[in-house]
């Protein structure tokens, strides 16, 4: 199996080294190491608690935002240990995008939703900006629904419209990973089908990493998959590897439904 | 007992109690408004607006009043709102947790619940008794200082029930903070800090203990800013407590306008609310 691994020819976009990351005194992930490759789609699984949100807030210092919260190793994005702390967040986000768990449109119209994040690292003319904001919903399966109503508030729009507005949101920013964090697990089973598309679609251009409670989805979506358990990574490999003949008892476990 | 006919004996119990209690309420508002409109109609009239106060005996109106009721109001609001809502801004979203936070906080919400003649009396202290004379500058710091605790409680709160989700997703597509909250959170939040200004704004326009002490009053047409102002709720209190009739009659259209002009206020407010509320 490591020699399949080696044939492909695989770039890490992101590589973790010794991580460690701490909620006050607590520990919340234990010495993670693993790669993440460039334009695949890497799954996180494993029972609620594991840490793979967590991982996944690492990855754009999202944690930031909270006191007390803290990462020790190394997360190389772009050659560049991004939990050093003189990391430019605000850059690192421009490279790392995210879409979470419950669809966060802003109180602004669907164009100015996709503007938002764009205006923050780039100066574009309005006929430049009408374009990226065209190609990000088309990116995010949007367009088509929505082209005649951008002047309208993005709050109006469905549950997985929504959600798809905050793909097309960090698309726009022409992110080279993206981290979704659960990004179904509010939608109906037919804006999850659209969403799961979508993903596919995405990785001819990004690297993505998605954190699902969804064994299928990880399945479905996914090329690699990380299974995580009580803060450790317990297994990692291709996602048919992993999900036909896990190395791991935990894992095993865990996909075969007897635990979590 | 019938355990369902219990309940509903319970639920109907229950329902009757607080039908009471806002009947109670309701009584009570229904006959201050009754009885204001009742006695503030009967004295209205044109020259209201286009006469100053009178000496007594003689027909008059109210237009120093309530030019300089407007005046003090509005200045005072101009003063107040942008400090208290960065001080608002701030104990939301960035000083929530920290000891400087706390502190503000707690000393925002003494200053919330001082009553409005210390206020008034700390301003105659340190600005009138120093300069040595009342004037509606005066006036409008003390009202600014009844409008600040107000609005920075209602802004953070109004801020601290924007979700986390929201700031995070604005974080995380590369939004340095000042950003996140100008677009996104005090935009969330909009309505609610508009609300506490209006409130607040409300509040100040019946207070009469602070205006005692700093503006004063004046018999006659002034816009100086640095003499004594004449404005409604001073002018009542003098008119009200006054044996002759015609001065009441003019405090009882002072206090109608009063309520008119805050009933108005809130009304407009809520309907262009409605109408952003349904752009959205």
């Amino acid at each position: 199996m490591p020699s399949e691994k080696h044939s492909e020819n695989l770039i890490p976009q992101i590589s973790i080294r010794n991580l460690n990351f701490y909620y006050g005194r607590a520990i919340a992930l234990k010495n993670i190491n693993l790669d993440i490759y460039k334009g695949k789609v890497t799954a996180f699984i494993g029972p609620s608690g594991c840490g793979k949100s967590t991982l996944l807030r690492t990855i754009n210092r999202m944690y930031d935002l909270y006191p007390g919260q803290r990462a020790e190793g190394e997360l190389i994005v772009d050659g560049k240990n991004i939990l050093d702390k003189d990391v430019d967040t605000i850059e690192l986000r421009a490279k790392v995008g995210m879409v979470f768990q419950k669809p966060t449109p802003f109180p602004m119209s669907i164009y100015e939703n996709i503007a938002f994040g764009v205006r923050m690292h780039e100066k574009l003319t309005r006929n430049q900006m009408d374009d990226r904001i065209e190609w990000a919903l088309t990116k995010a399966a949007l367009w088509g629904e929505v082209k005649d109503k951008l002047k309208q508030s993005g709050t109006g729009l469905s549950g997985g419209q929504q959600q798809r507005l905050c793909i097309a949101r960090g698309v726009a920013v022409k992110p080279q990973v993206l981290l979704l964090d659960e990004p179904t697990s509010a939608l109906d089973p037919i804006s999850t089908m659209h969403i799961e598309q979508l993903i596919h679609e995405l990785t001819k251009e990004f690297t993505i990493a998605i954190v699902t409670h969804n064994m299928q989805q990880a399945a479905r979506v996914s090329d690699y998959t990380a299974y995580m358990y009580l803060g450790e990574l317990v297994e990692f490999g291709k996602t048919d590897d992993v999900f036909v003949k896990p190395q791991d008892q935990r894992t095993e476990d865990y996909i075969t439904g007897r635990m979590g | 007992m019938n355990i369902k006919l219990k309940r509903k004996i319970i639920n109907s119990t229950a329902l009757l109690l607080s039908m009471a209690a806002m009947a109670f309420g309701l009584f009570w508002l229904i006959w201050i408004l009754w009885m204001v409109f009742e006695q503030g109609v009967s004295s209205l009239s044109l020259t209201l607006f286009t006469e100053n106060t009178p000496p007594p005996g003689s027909a008059g109106g109210l237009k120093n009043a309530i030019a300089g009721s407007a005046i003090m109001v509005g200045l005072a609001m101009l003063m107040a709102t942008p400090v208290a809502i960065l001080a608002g801004i701030y104990l939301a979203e960035y000083g929530r947790n920290t000891w400087l936070g706390k502190i503000t906080r707690f000393v925002n919400d003494i200053l919330l619940s001082a009553p409005s003649i210390v206020i008034g009396l700390f301003v105659y202290a340190v600005l009138v008794a120093q300069v040595g004379k009342f004037s509606a500058f005066a006036g409008a710091i003390a009202l600014a200082l009844l409008v600040i605790p107000v609005v920075v409680r209602t802004t953070e709160d109004m801020l601290i029930l924007v979700p986390n989700t929201l700031r995070e997703a604005a974080f995380a597509l590369g939004a340095p903070h000042w950003k996140v909250i100008m677009m996104v959170t005090l935009r969330s939040a909009k309505t609610g800090v508009v609300t506490g200004i209006l409130l607040a704004l409300a509040r100040i326009s019946g207070e009469t203990a602070p205006l005692l002490f700093t503006a004063l009053s004046n018999q006659f047409w002034s816009l100086d800013l640095s003499e004594p102002m004449a404005n409604l709720p001073v002018t009542i209190f003098k008119f009200a407590m006054s044996p002759f009739a015609d001065w009441q009659g003019l405090a009882w259209a002072g206090v109608f306008i009063i309520t008119m002009a805050v009933l108005l206020l809130n009304i407009i407010a809520r309907v262009v609310f409605r109408q952003s509320a349904t752009q959205h």
